[in-house]
């Protein structure tokens, strides 16, 4: 977790739970049943100053007062196109072959 | 007094926090049994289709090209009997200004929600669709808020609804990001109270009757531009709007189309699994939704869902998820055209389905959806690949749903599986029969005729089908 310290105003994520594993209802397959729902929700930080792992409160996008522990400070994105899969890489050329003839497509 | 917001309270107060959230009072279309007046219920949103149509050009919804995918027309006419393979098209819905149709379903309930004085909009939804609300809400100035189940319970999220959140936050959304599990219904509940806020859901009249225009326009392109009717229009089906809105909006035009729904083969995998979460590489479009939101429409957020697929469905196929890849990979060779996977799942249906048409006829595949990072062939691949799925070359046929998935080694071996369409109908009207008082008892019930009559038109059958069933 990071050391860096947020401060009032700081675009933030925070994880709440929602239900513990006890409060969970419904008709749940055994697995999900054994966790707790969680949520994260993001905002500007509402205290003066905090580091990941402490209790907060932010204001979200649409004005939402949210308490929760603060998981990361200025909190971006990382999917991707992923690693290369080479078994995809046979199709462009087979389904041209198919329609436009062999040879790249000369003939 | 502190309001008590326990699970239990809350979903005690479901019925009330709906009628607020979105302005309808449901009790007035139910007939006190199994029917209850679902024309009414379309008609009262006082929006005719010329309505609709004007609020979408509103939002720029719509309007999207109809384009004829020639190449791909040519590969499945190789693959089919002399004389076969009907005239592929697509409606590139991906065009629309969130990326998919779903924005047609958004536009009237945010022109709605500001009309009614309502502040903000909430949908909740892993889908496209919460783009679709947060575009829609962008330019109508309305606040949005997008609930998602997003995660499994070791924070592991799926990339392509990652991507659904990136594009919901810079259309100016809250979101709000949940691990698996159906008690996302009960945050959504407490979320609708605590804002005041409009429930555009999926399933109220303005999530279907937006996409009548969609039927409206294939209709009216074809026979702009072909000269004539489709013969076959292909819909990815999971909660049975799509399909529903498309095939009315077809009617509207006095085009008499069959309708096939497609969904995504994913037999054997929980929707509420926490393990199985991330073992799948649809996140909509799949058998999950498309099979229970088929033979039992009302298990949807709102009383009364406007989606009842068996009303219109003709025929109901799936796909494997390799099989759905392969055609998105197609696509974009042999066309130029590079779009989302999952809404490539009724092209994958509809390139088998061709090669069944005689090549004088003309089969439609009504809706492309935007790519990027995270929802992308290679990027869905390699998060399967990375949670431990099988990925192979060979027959899809193969494919096990949360094990494998088998990209075909030649295109002949796309197929689409039919889904018995009586067993749909039946499981729909048994459905509907357990909802009777004493039918947990196994009673025999009399079954009004006003109730023979309406599930005749659930199932797109007859009263003498309807009593068999029973």
């Amino acid at each position: 977790m990071s050391e860096q310290t947020a401060v009032k105003g700081d675009w933030v994520r925070l994880h709440i739970v929602a239900m513990k594993p006890e409060e969970r209802t419904g008709h749940l397959p055994e697995d999900t049943k054994g966790v707790p729902l969680e949520m994260w929700v993001k905002g500007f930080l509402q205290n003066d100053s905090a580091a990941c792992g402490d209790e907060v409160q932010v204001k979200t996008r649409t004005g939402r007062l949210v308490k929760g522990t603060l998981t990361e400070i200025n909190p971006s994105y990382s999917h991707s196109f992923g690693q290369t899969i080479p078994e995809l890489l046979h199709i462009g050329p087979q389904v041209r072959e198919m329609v436009f003839g062999g040879e790249l497509n000369n003939g | 007094m502190a309001k008590d917001n326990s699970y239990q309270a809350v979903m005690a107060r479901k019925n009330e926090i709906m009628k607020a959230a979105v302005g309808v009072d449901y009790a007035v279309y139910e007939s006190g049994s199994i029917a209850f007046d679902y024309e009414s219920m379309m008609a009262d949103t006082g929006y005719s289709l010329a309505d609709v149509q004007s609020i979408q050009r509103e939002f720029c919804v719509g309007g999207t090209p109809l384009m004829e995918l020639k190449n791909l027309t040519a590969l499945a006419r190789k693959l089919a009997p002399k004389g076969y393979g009907a005239r592929i098209f697509v409606k590139d819905e991906a065009a629309n200004p969130s990326g998919s149709f779903k924005v047609r379903r958004a536009a009237s309930s945010v022109y709605a929600a500001k009309k009614r004085g309502y502040k903000g909009v909430i949908s909740a939804t892993s889908g496209n669709y919460g783009a679709a609300v947060a575009s829609c809400c962008a330019k109508a100035g309305l606040q949005c808020i997008v609930v998602q189940e997003c995660f499994d319970s070791h924070g592991l999220g799926q990339p392509e609804i990652v991507e659904k959140a990136r594009k919901c936050e810079a259309l100016g959304a809250e979101v709000i990001q949940l691990t698996v599990g159906p008690e996302l219904f009960y945050v959504f509940l407490r979320l609708l109270e605590d804002t005041g806020y409009f429930n555009a859901s999926l399933y109220t009249t303005y999530g279907v009757q937006g996409i009548e225009t969609l039927g409206w326009e294939i209709a009216q392109q074809f026979r702009e531009q072909v000269g004539q009717d489709p013969a076959m229009v292909v819909c990815t089906n999971a909660g049975g709007g799509n399909l529903t809105g498309t095939a009315r909006g077809l009617l509207k035009a006095d085009c008499h189309a069959q309708i096939v729904g497609a969904s995504v083969n994913l037999k054997g995998l929980h929707m509420a699994s926490d393990k199985q979460f991330n073992r799948k590489s649809f996140t909509t479009g799949h058998t999950g939704f498309g099979v229970p939101f088929s033979t039992w429409p009302d298990r949807s957020d709102v009383p009364r869902s406007a989606a009842r697929p068996l009303r219109y469905m003709d025929r109901y196929v799936t796909v494997n998820q390799g099989e759905v890849f392969y055609i998105t990979e197609a696509l974009a060779s042999l066309e130029g055209l590079e779009k989302g996977p999952a809404g490539n799942t009724s092209l994958a249906a509809g390139f088998y389905l061709a090669q069944t048409l005689p090549e004088d006829q003309c089969l439609v595949v009504q809706e492309t959806e935007y790519t990027g990072a995270g929802k992308h062939v290679n990027a869905q691949l390699a998060f399967a690949r990375s949670n431990g799925i099988e990925i192979k070359v060979g027959d899809p046929a193969e494919e096990v749903p949360g094990s494998s998935i088998v990209l075909p080694k030649h295109p002949s071996l796309i197929k689409a599986r039919e889904i018995d369409m009586l067993n749909l109908r039946r499981s729909l009207i048994k459905h509907a029969i357990s909802t009777l008082p004493g039918s947990e008892n196994n009673q025999t019930v009399s079954l009004k005729q006003s109730d023979i009559d309406f599930l005749a038109a659930e199932t797109k059958s007859n009263a003498d089908f309807v009593r068999e069933a029973v």
